[in-house]
C-alpha cells in the first residue's frame, strides 16, 4: 500500500522529472537496471548449464577458457561500457556568469535562500526556492551549523551541505510546476521536517516574481497589518526576523518579508494559514521538536492571531 | 639483452610480498588520484587542463602493476617437479603464488584503468 501510494507522488521522486539532471539520472539508472539484470540473467543461465552438464562437458582447457572470458574478460567489458556511458552523464554542466546564481544554506531546521542574479540586487528569502525554466541555476550550497543534504529529487542529484565549505550543484530545469525538496541528512530532530516547496516557472514569470521579491514588504490589509506588525514589534520578533521595510531585521531565523506568498511555512512543516502560523508561533516545537525559536506560551491567542494575519498579508 | 633478463626473473622468488605489489600499487594509485585532484581543485579552484602529474603517476602505477604480472608469468610457467607428486613442493607453492599474483595483477591493471577513467571524462571540479 505504502509502495503503491508513493508511486503515485509526483512532486518529489526520482521518477517524475523536471530537471535535465534528474532525468540524465533516471536514465542511468534505467540503463543500468537492464545491464544488471542481463548479467543476472546470464549468470544463472550459466549456472543452471552447469548443474545439467553432464560430466565431461567441458575440457579442462575449455572450462579455463570459460572461466577466463565469462568471468574475466566479459565482466570487464560490460563494466567498461557502463562506465564509459555514465561518467559523461557525471559531467556537470558549464556555467556562464550570466547564469543565475542561488545560494541555499541549511540550517537547523529551515533553508536561507539568497538568489545573486547576474547584474541584478541579490534577494533573501526562506524555505521556498524558485527556478526559470530552461535556464542554468547555479546552486551554492553550504551549512551554517551541522552538516544537512540538500535535494530535489525531480531535479538533479542530492548535494551535502557542510559547516566551512561551499558545494556547487548546476542544475537546469525543463518544465514549469510545483515540486518539493528535503533535506537528506540527518540533522538533528526535525530533521525529516526540513523540507522546501520548489517552484519551477517560466522565464519571464520568475523574473517578475524576483522583483516583486525585492520590494520591501507590503501588508495588503493595512487595518490588520497595523495591530500585527505592532505586536510583531512588540514581542521581539524583529530580534531574529527580518521584514524588510519594517526596521525589523533579525537574521537569526527566516526572512519574513513575503512569507505570505509561500505555500507553506516552517520549511514544509505547516501549510501557510492563520491558524498554522499563530500555533506555530506560541508553540513551535510541538510542530518541530528541536527548533530553536522559543515558544511563547504567554501570547494571547487573539495576539498570535494578529501576528499570523499580519505575516499571511505579506505577499 | 632479453634472454639475460628472462633468466634473471627465472631465478626471482615470487613471495607472499611480491604477491601483494599489484594491489597496493592499485591502492596507492587510489588514494594518489583523490589526493591529486583534491589538491589541484583547492590550490588553483579549476580542473588540470592538462594533467601531466596524474597521467605520469598513472603510467608508473601501470608499469610497476605490469611487470610485476610478467615477472608471475614467468614464474608460474616454471616447469613442475618429476613425478610423483605425492605432496606440495616449494616449485608447487612458487607456481602457485605467481599465478595468484598475475590474477591480481589483471585486476589491478583495470582498477587502475577504471580510477583514471572520471579524469578523463569528468574533468571537473564541481
Amino acid at each position: 500500500m505504502a509502495l503503491a501510494l508513493s508511486g503515485c507522488n509526483r512532486r518529489q521522486s526520482t521518477f517524475a522529472t523536471f530537471g535535465e539532471e534528474a532525468a540524465a539520472i533516471d536514465h542511468l539508472a534505467l540503463v543500468m537496471t537492464i545491464g544488471a539484470v542481463a548479467v543476472a540473467i546470464g549468470v544463472a543461465a550459466l549456472m543452471i548449464w552447469a548443474m545439467r552438464a553432464r560430466p565431461g562437458a567441458l575440457s579442462l582447457r575449455g572450462g579455463e577458457r570459460l572461466i577466463l572470458i565469462a568471468g574475466g574478460l566479459l565482466p570487464v567489458l560490460l563494466l567498461l561500457v557502463l562506465l564509459g556511458y555514465s561518467l559523461p552523464v557525471m559531467r556537470p554542466r558549464a556555467v556562464a556568469p550570466a547564469d543565475m546564481r542561488i545560494d541555499v544554506t541549511g540550517e537547523q531546521f529551515w533553508w536561507r535562500v539568497g538568489y545573486a542574479p547576474p547584474g541584478g540586487n541579490p534577494v533573501t528569502t526562506a524555505n521556498e526556492i524558485r527556478v526559470p525554466v530552461g535556464r542554468t541555476v547555479l546552486f551554492r550550497l553550504r551549512g551554517a551549523d551541522v552538516i544537512h543534504s540538500f535535494w530535489i529529487p525531480g531535479l538533479a542529484g542530492k548535494m551535502d551541505m557542510i559547516p566551512g565549505r561551499t558545494n556547487e550543484l548546476v542544475v537546469r530545469a525543463v518544465r514549469p510546476g510545483l515540486f518539493r525538496g528535503q533535506c537528506t541528512e540527518f540533522c538533528g530532530l526535525s530533521h525529516a521536517l526540513m523540507a522546501f516547496d520548489v517552484v519551477a516557472m517560466e522565464p519571464d514569470a520568475f523574473e517578475r516574481w524576483l522583483a516583486s521579491q525585492r520590494q520591501p514588504a507590503a501588508a495588503t490589509a493595512p487595518a490588520t497589518a497595523h495591530v500585527g506588525a505592532a505586536l510583531f514589534s512588540r514581542y521581539g520578533c524583529g530580534g531574529c526576523h527580518t521584514v524588510r521595510g519594517t526596521g525589523q531585521d533579525g537574521a537569526i531565523g527566516p526572512d519574513l518579508t513575503h512569507v505570505g506568498g509561500r505555500r507553506t511555512i516552517a520549511a514544509g512543516a505547516l501549510p501557510n494559514g492563520e491558524e498554522a502560523i499563530a500555533h506555530f508561533i506560541r508553540y513551535p516545537a510541538r510542530t518541530k521538536p528541536g527548533v530553536r525559536m522559543p515558544a511563547f506560551p504567554h501570547m494571547s491567542e487573539a495576539d498570535a492571531h494578529a501576528i499570523a494575519r499580519y505575516l499571511g498579508d505579506l505577499r | 639483452m632479453i634472454d639475460g633478463l628472462h633468466q634473471r626473473i627465472r631465478a626471482l622468488h615470487v613471495t607472499l610480498w611480491t604477491l601483494i605489489v599489484p594491489p597496493a600499487t592499485w591502492a596507492s594509485h587510489f588514494l594518489f588520484s583523490y589526493l591529486w585532484a583534491a589538491v589541484h581543485c583547492a590550490k588553483t579552484g579549476h580542473f588540470a587542463d592538462e594533467p601531466a602529474v596524474f597521467w605520469t603517476g598513472t603510467g608508473l602505477a601501470a608499469i610497476v602493476i605490469v611487470a610485476s604480472g610478467w615477472i608471475a608469468l614467468v614464474q608460474a610457467r616454471k616447469p613442475g617437479d618429476h613425478p610423483p607428486h605425492n605432496e606440495g613442493t616449494e616449485i608447487d607453492r612458487l607456481r602457485f603464488l605467481a599465478y595468484a599474483t598475475l590474477l591480481l595483477a589483471g585486476l589491478s591493471v583495470v582498477g587502475v584503468a577504471f580510477t583514471a577513467l572520471p579524469v578523463l571524462f569528468i574533468d571537473n571540479c564541481r
